[in-house]
């Protein structure tokens, strides 16, 4: 997919970059989690449930500190810069602390949990979170509410992003990436097992021919998200019984012995080995692959993610963040972006700007999808901690206790 | 006279007596500083932390109690786990013996000049980060790998596959705390003079008898400490179980890591901790003193 990048260098540079990607590092992050969240359970006193704001310094202190996931950003990779990020500090004289320290939302929030609780400064003036997560944040009052006037590129967000359940005018977040929860297969070994070498639909993926050959995310709300579907319910607004009813199918597959083993972002390994011939995964990390690997939504639906922008509470530097914040919504820099994480880019006009940056990109679904393509993924439904502590309960025991 | 000297004796030996005590107790500072912050403070907030007890209403968040039940509820939905781990860190224990004894056997006593160099190339791989470790194990068992079709070329695997089963997570268990296997036995078979073996050969034992009756209760210590050195670090082990296993083979420690992160069920994985704790140390307990009493001394 890159092959019509500037040069091969880069595509190469690019093509690892991406494929080693922010989830492929969630496994080894969560060896040191779980002393993180350990030591976080200490923690007691009161959640206020309002944000708080602290004395802004962000006129005084031009410093910006900014949490995001690895290989997130636009990278230089001769000259180890970040080029959007640089563009950035010169514009406006704000230096960019910028800490690619978010590998795993869970982890990253055992990580701050304390200090949020007590009402405590984190030391970060934008993190990174995906669409649970921040909804979390914002229902606890870890987020602040951003201002509109210091962000008017916020109107360049596209229709499909502005109304979600956690925030429904985007009052407290900004999406930064999204992408797909979808299907990714070995051409070859699909080929030789099934008979063809595209798959459109999870029977073909819980078809027998594979049996112990495929995988399935950790992540929740993908895997179930796309059994949902499957099975006819709708992944952003659905029941107790229809999630017990996939969760029902997902032990079976499981039991089986069809689902090889549940992974985070191991697969893309085991896909590029040959021990495994399909997945549910995601789909940036599946587009680097090449041509030798394929990448569909499944044409009962597929899962649509979402890591959105957020000041924490009391974090010092609010307006510097939203100075970021409306600069990245700029739709020429936050082509620049895309054209190098290659996930959906939720800016409008990035498209237009693509054409000057990279024709080759401009009708990739991957990164700029039509309503079509949107039309067949869902955002998965916002669960109360009730709720998702069940869920992921119930999801964890499927999956093998 | 006779009272003198004791006298004497004592006089001058009380002073340096208390000094030298005093000494010790500055020596032992530090070690007993980094116990009580390291292990003492930390074991008492687990403890407490299990037995806390969820506040209504606000998921992830608990508060001082006295929840004996969370053991109960623990145990009920994990008690395979704890049984799946210990099954597992025995046999990977078993296995480590039988290939760390004859390769330390033969650096003690055959080594020669080359000991200290095998040695090191016994700990060698340690140097490499245990992640990494684990997941060339991937590779080595893949499917298509040589190993994995040999054996299906036999028709031996019955999945047809031994990465993502229980043998891979053994595999894994095994060959990740062999080196805490082979260096304690080296240590012990090391110490043992030849010349015993040599008199129990004058003495008309067969090497077999003289290696039942001389070597083997010799280097009793180093298997001793060799097991358990290997089974405890195994026994607690999730990453083998996370990386080379499949959805049927979680450990407890997979258990006690989604409780933490993802469930945020203090209590339950801090319960869960304790458990397993205290079990290792009563199998260690038992075992050693059957082996301590009746062998070592």
């Amino acid at each position: 997919m890159n092959s019509k990048r500037p040069d091969v260098v880069a595509t190469l540079a690019g093509t690892m970059a991406t494929s080693v990607s922010r989830r492929r590092l969630l496994q080894a992050a969560g060896i040191g989690s779980a002393a993180l969240a350990a030591a976080a359970c200490g923690a007691g006193g009161g959640s206020s449930a309002e944000p708080q704001a602290a004395e802004d310094l962000s006129d005084t202190d031009k410093t910006l500190n900014w949490s995001n996931w690895p290989l997130y950003i636009d990278i230089d990779e001769e000259a180890g810069t970040r080029p959007s990020l640089d563009a950035f500090q010169e514009q406006t004289g704000i230096t960019v602390a910028y800490t690619e320290d978010v590998n795993d939302n869970n982890e990253f929030f055992a990580k701050v949990r304390t200090q949020l609780e007590q009402g405590q400064d984190i030391g970060r003036d934008i993190v990174v979170l995906t669409d649970w997560m921040a909804a979390q944040w914002i229902q606890n009052g870890y987020a602040q509410k951003l201002n509109g006037e210091l962000v008017p590129n916020r109107a360049n967000l596209l229709p499909a992003w502005q109304n979600v359940s956690f925030d429904p005018n985007r009052d407290y977040s900004l999406p930064w990436q999204s992408g797909f929860g979808a299907l990714g297969w070995n051409k070859a070994g699909v080929q030789a097992a099934l008979g063809t070498d595209t798959l459109s639909s999870l029977d073909q993926l819980f078809d027998p021919a594979l049996k112990g050959r495929i995988t399935v995310l950790s992540e929740m709300r993908d895997t179930m998200g796309l059994i949902l579907a499957y099975q006819g319910a709708d992944p952003s607004n659905f029941t107790d019984d229809e999630f017990s009813a996939a969760i029902e199918y997902l032990t079976q597959q499981v039991d089986s012995g069809q689902i090889r083993q549940v992974t985070g972002n191991d697969y893309i390994a085991a896909l590029e080995s040959g021990d495994v011939l399909a997945v549910i995964g995601w789909s940036g990390d599946m587009i680097q692959l090449g041509e030798d690997f394929g990448v569909a939504l499944p044409e009962s639906g597929a899962t649509l993610w979402t890591d959105n922008m957020l000041v924490p509470s009391l974090a010092q530097h609010k307006k510097n963040a939203e100075l970021a914040m409306n600069y990245y919504y700029d739709p020429a820099v936050a082509a620049e972006v895309a054209a190098y994480v290659q996930y959906i880019c939720p800016v409008k006009g990035a498209q237009e700007a693509m054409e000057a940056l990279d024709p080759s990109l401009v009708d990739n679904q991957w990164i700029f999808p039509n309503e079509e393509t949107l039309s067949n993924a869902y955002v998965f439904m916002t669960l109360t901690s009730e709720q998702n502590e069940q869920y992921e309960r119930e999801f964890q025991k499927a999956i093998g206790n | 006279m006779v009272a003198v000297v004791p006298a004497a004796g004592r006089a001058s030996s009380t002073p340096s007596a208390q000094k030298s005590s005093r000494t010790g107790y500055l020596l032992l500072f530090p070690g007993i500083a980094w116990l009580a912050v390291f292990f003492a403070i930390p074991f008492v907030t687990l403890f407490l932390t299990s037995l806390q007890k969820p506040i209504e209403g606000q998921s992830g968040r608990y508060a001082v109690g006295l929840e004996f039940g969370n053991y109960a509820s623990a145990m009920a939905e994990y008690w395979p786990l704890f049984v799946r781990s210990f099954v597992y860190a025995g046999i990977a224990t078993i296995i480590a013996l039988v290939i760390a004894y004859p390769l330390a056997y033969f650096i003690a006593f055959r080594g020669g000049r080359w000991r200290s160099l095998l040695l090191v190339l016994v700990i060698a791989p340690s140097f490499a980060s245990f992640l990494l470790r684990t997941y060339a194990w991937k590779t080595i068992l893949a499917d298509e790998g040589i190993i994995t079709s040999t054996l299906n070329a036999l028709h031996l695997l019955p999945d047809g596959r031994i990465l993502n089963t229980g043998i891979a997570v053994v595999a894994g268990l095994t060959y990740n705390f062999l080196p805490f296997m082979i260096l304690p036995l080296y240590a012990a078979l090391e110490k043992i003079d030849p010349r015993l073996i040599e008199a129990a050969g004058d003495l008309y034992a067969s090497p077999a008898t003289a290696f039942r009756k001389v070597t083997w209760p010799l280097s009793m210590p180093g298997v001793v400490a060799g097991t358990l050195l290997t089974f405890i670090p195994a026994a607690g082990d999730y990453i083998n179980a996370a990386l080379l296993g499949s959805t049927g083979n979680r450990m407890i420690g997979n258990a006690i890591q989604i409780n933490f992160i993802q469930f945020r069920d203090y209590p339950t994985a801090s319960a869960l901790s304790f458990v397993l704790m205290a079990i290792i140390l009563v199998l260690v307990f038992t075992y050693i003193r059957r082996a301590g009493t009746e062998d070592l001394v």
